[in-house]
């Protein structure tokens, strides 16, 4: 017994006026590190044991406050100010309504924080290792006796005074109770835990496997197979095979204005400008034209290309020629294409061909700029 | 420990108490007189106040008395005296309300047949709401519980001399019978003499709201009483503080009652909007009755609160006196805040008057007499309680 740790002594008394008035010698003598231990609640004990007021009162107060607090927030943030609505004609923020739910959270905060507070930090359970625990000491005091432990952690502890000093208090029994040796737990070993790891990747590769692949039954398609045709795709019910149908011939699309001289290189007539170079108008034209001809013509039409040579450079547009084309015949150039240059119409509406063409007037004018320009925008 | 020998002695309370308590009915007396020659609908109404005050001491103590029994409790009966010489007013509330019984037309709008013959809604209520029955119900109420109170102080009073256990008994089945009754008797209270000074209002929970603070009234009158006895060593040696921290626990128990009742009433009111409910709290909103109402939240409910809450607080009699003057104070207040706004001439808000002090004097004058007559007769212990060692022993 010699080598093994000393934990305490005990003392077992069998009735509660006397494991009170043992308390009370305990509490004078001095000791710090010791405890009663009894079946029930002794009313009076705390006072024998000159024990301090328990502070788990402060966890309650702290946890109940943080409570009222966040539920209030959490209202406040999603009621009037995320997702604002109006609930029986009454306002965003309306405090008599929030209260049973400040109420509810207070109560809740409150009591399961105690609880877990009492039993994780107050009471440090779990404690599978206690060493009163599987005693003979602990039996008795579980059923029909009272028990008083001095542990040896106690400053004042001594084994043999301590042991004398419980054995005046006239206790039915004394104990003096030691540290169970160091269990070693089979579950803890590496080859153990690597077996469990290895169980848990065979189990749920199996599980992944058998239900994706080997027995694969869809619990709920999310709409993933559906009986219409989409895009793209082919059908059987046409004769053709298409799942897409082509316009039945000669059919316009909605709001569609044909274009007259389609198809002529160098047309004998070209239409007028409809549009006004209002503020809007060129904007929309520098967004097109930065969109569809900047690749090619430059971002201010100087004919410098970004595409490195992969299709040919077209000429500038502050040549002459550009210069003294018409407005029609601009639009016509983007409508139908020039050289090498391919048809804009199915990319770019109406209207935006006829924008793109005020704000390559634009782009001309400030290449060209005179000194009356000059002056005209220094006055601005 | 079953060291405490009953060593109780009787002693009588210093002759000045009955002197102080002369002195302030006969001044609350000659006040009331002259307020209602000064201002005869104030004075009614604050009649009223002190009337429906005096109901809660009583009956509330009354049971208080019932509910030790009825729940075996231990704690409370080396101070069950006290609590039965409270309940001693019942009897009296027959001759209180002769003076209102003359000013039923004052008081309620029912009661006035012009009135009733245009408004359908006091038609249709008439049946209940008529002068005759409602003379009959004070009466029948009054009967009622002084019934009772005469049955539980007689088994209680023979007790300090028979010692049988047998009356104890006999007292537990009289709780049984008697707090079914005192739910529906003090219910109807309410009804009768708060809620129908607005006729056409009409709150399901009133009657509930009434009996929290009726219980902290009688509590708090009783703690008042039990500290200062305590402290001037009348009652019995071995009590503990551990007794008086009981009864500021129930103290705490029953503000959080009215808190969450009184609550409740608003809320289901101020939910549903509808107008023929929501004019009695706009009637409280009126004016500087505003301010009145928020002082009821503060003096009814978050003061005591903060001041119970905490443990050693409900065992500090220094603390106990403080707060069961208050919450005397405070459920007077809630009974000025009930019935006063309904006067017509106050109905746009509260104007100061000498008036609205007078009653409690004579109320508290009456409470202290009742109280010493009851002393001087009995003892102040029930020492032939067959639980009384056990109450003494009582520890937390």
């Amino acid at each position: 017994m010699a080598d093994k740790k000393i934990f305490g002594v005990t003392a077992l008394f069998n009735n509660p006026d006397a494991i009170t008035a043992a308390a009370k010698k305990a509490a004078d003598a001095g000791f710090t590190r010791w405890d009663v231990n009894s079946p029930y609640p002794i009313h009076g004990i705390d006072k024998a044991m000159k024990m301090k007021p328990s502070t788990l009162g402060f966890v309650t107060l702290i946890f109940g406050l943080s409570g009222a607090v966040l539920a209030l927030i959490l209202m406040w943030w999603t009621m009037s100010v995320d997702y604002p609505m109006i609930i029986g004609g009454k306002p965003y923020f309306s405090l008599p309504a929030f209260i049973p739910v400040t109420f509810e959270v207070t109560v809740i905060m409150a009591t399961v924080s105690t609880v877990v507070a009492m039993l994780a930090f107050f009471f440090g359970l779990p404690r599978n290792d206690h060493a009163l625990h599987d005693t003979d000491y602990m039996k008795k005091v579980s059923c029909d006796h009272y028990g008083l432990v001095i542990e040896a952690i106690d400053p004042k502890f001594d084994e043999r005074s301590t042991l004398e000093f419980l054995k005046d208090l006239k206790p039915l029994s004394t104990e003096v109770i030691y540290h169970p040796e160091k269990e070693s737990y089979p579950i803890f070993e590496p080859r153990f835990i690597l077996f469990l790891a290895g169980v848990a990747v065979v189990v749920s590769l199996g599980t992944y496997l058998m239900l994706n692949k080997l027995m694969y039954i869809q619990p709920f398609n999310w709409m993933e197979n559906q009986a219409k045709i989409i895009p793209q795709t082919g059908s059987e019910f046409f004769a053709d095979g298409r799942g897409m149908r082509l316009p039945v011939e000669g059919s316009v699309a909605k709001g569609f204005v044909p274009y007259p001289f389609e198809g002529e290189t160098n047309p004998r007539e070209v239409l007028s400008n409809p549009y006004f170079p209002t503020k809007e108008n060129l904007e929309l034209g520098q967004r097109k034209y930065l969109t569809y001809c900047s690749p090619c013509h430059g971002n201010f039409g100087d004919g410098d290309s970004r595409l490195q040579g992969q299709f040919p450079n077209p000429p500038t547009l502050h040549s002459d020629r550009g210069r003294n084309f018409s407005d029609g015949m601009i639009y016509h150039i983007i409508t139908v294409g020039q050289n090498v240059m391919p048809s804009y119409a199915s990319q770019v509406t109406r209207e935006e061909r006829w924008a793109i063409v005020n704000y390559i007037r634009v782009l001309q004018r400030a290449k060209n700029a005179t000194d009356a320009d000059i002056k005209l925008v220094k006055a601005e | 420990m079953h060291t405490n020998e009953l060593t109780y002695q009787k002693k009588d309370l210093p002759a000045s108490i009955s002197k102080i308590g002369m002195a302030l009915l006969a001044l609350g007396v000659i006040l009331g007189v002259a307020a209602f020659f000064v201002d005869h609908s104030r004075a009614v109404f604050n009649y009223l106040i002190a009337f429906t005050f005096m109901i809660s001491i009583g009956v509330g103590a009354l049971f208080l008395v019932a509910l030790e029994y009825i729940v075996g409790a231990d704690w409370s009966v080396p101070i069950r005296r006290v609590v039965e010489f409270f309940a001693a007013t019942i009897p009296l509330l027959a001759l209180l309300v002769i003076p209102l019984l003359f000013n039923i037309g004052e008081l309620f709008h029912w009661s006035h047949p012009e009135a009733v013959a245009d408004d359908e809604l006091l038609q249709g209520k008439a049946p209940y709401l008529n002068v005759t029955f409602f003379i009959i119900r004070v009466f029948v109420l009054i009967g009622i519980w002084s019934l009772f109170y005469f049955f539980f102080i007689k088994n209680s009073k023979k007790q300090d001399t028979t010692k049988e256990q047998k009356l104890t008994t006999k007292n537990i089945r009289l709780s049984a019978i008697f707090i079914p009754i005192f739910a529906v008797t003090i219910s109807v209270a309410a009804i009768d003499w708060l809620m129908s000074i607005e006729p056409h209002w009409f709150s399901t929970i009133f009657g509930v709201y009434f009996f929290s603070g009726t219980v902290i009234a009688a509590l708090a009158a009783v703690t008042l009483t039990t500290v200062l006895l305590k402290e001037h060593g009348y009652l019995h040696p071995a009590m503990t503080n551990d007794h008086l921290y009981s009864l500021g626990a129930l103290m705490f128990a029953f503000v959080n009652f009215w808190g969450y009742i009184a609550f409740s009433q608003y809320m289901l009111i101020w939910y549903a909007d509808l107008p023929e409910e929501t004019f009695w709290f706009l009637q409280k909103w009126e004016g500087s009755w505003a301010i009145f109402s928020i002082g009821l939240i503060v003096i009814h409910f978050l003061v005591p609160y903060i001041t119970l809450v905490s443990q050693p607080s409900k065992m500090d009699p220094k603390r106990l006196k403080f707060i069961s003057v208050w919450l005397l104070f405070a459920h007077f207040y809630d009974l000025f805040w009930l019935v006063m706004p309904e006067m017509e001439e106050l109905s746009a808000g509260y104007s100061f008057s000498w008036i609205d002090l007078v009653f409690p004097i004579a109320v508290v004058g009456i409470l202290i007499l009742v109280f010493n007559m009851k002393a001087k007769k009995e003892n102040l212990i029930p020492i032939g309680d067959p639980k009384l060692q056990r109450g003494l022993d009582f520890h937390l």
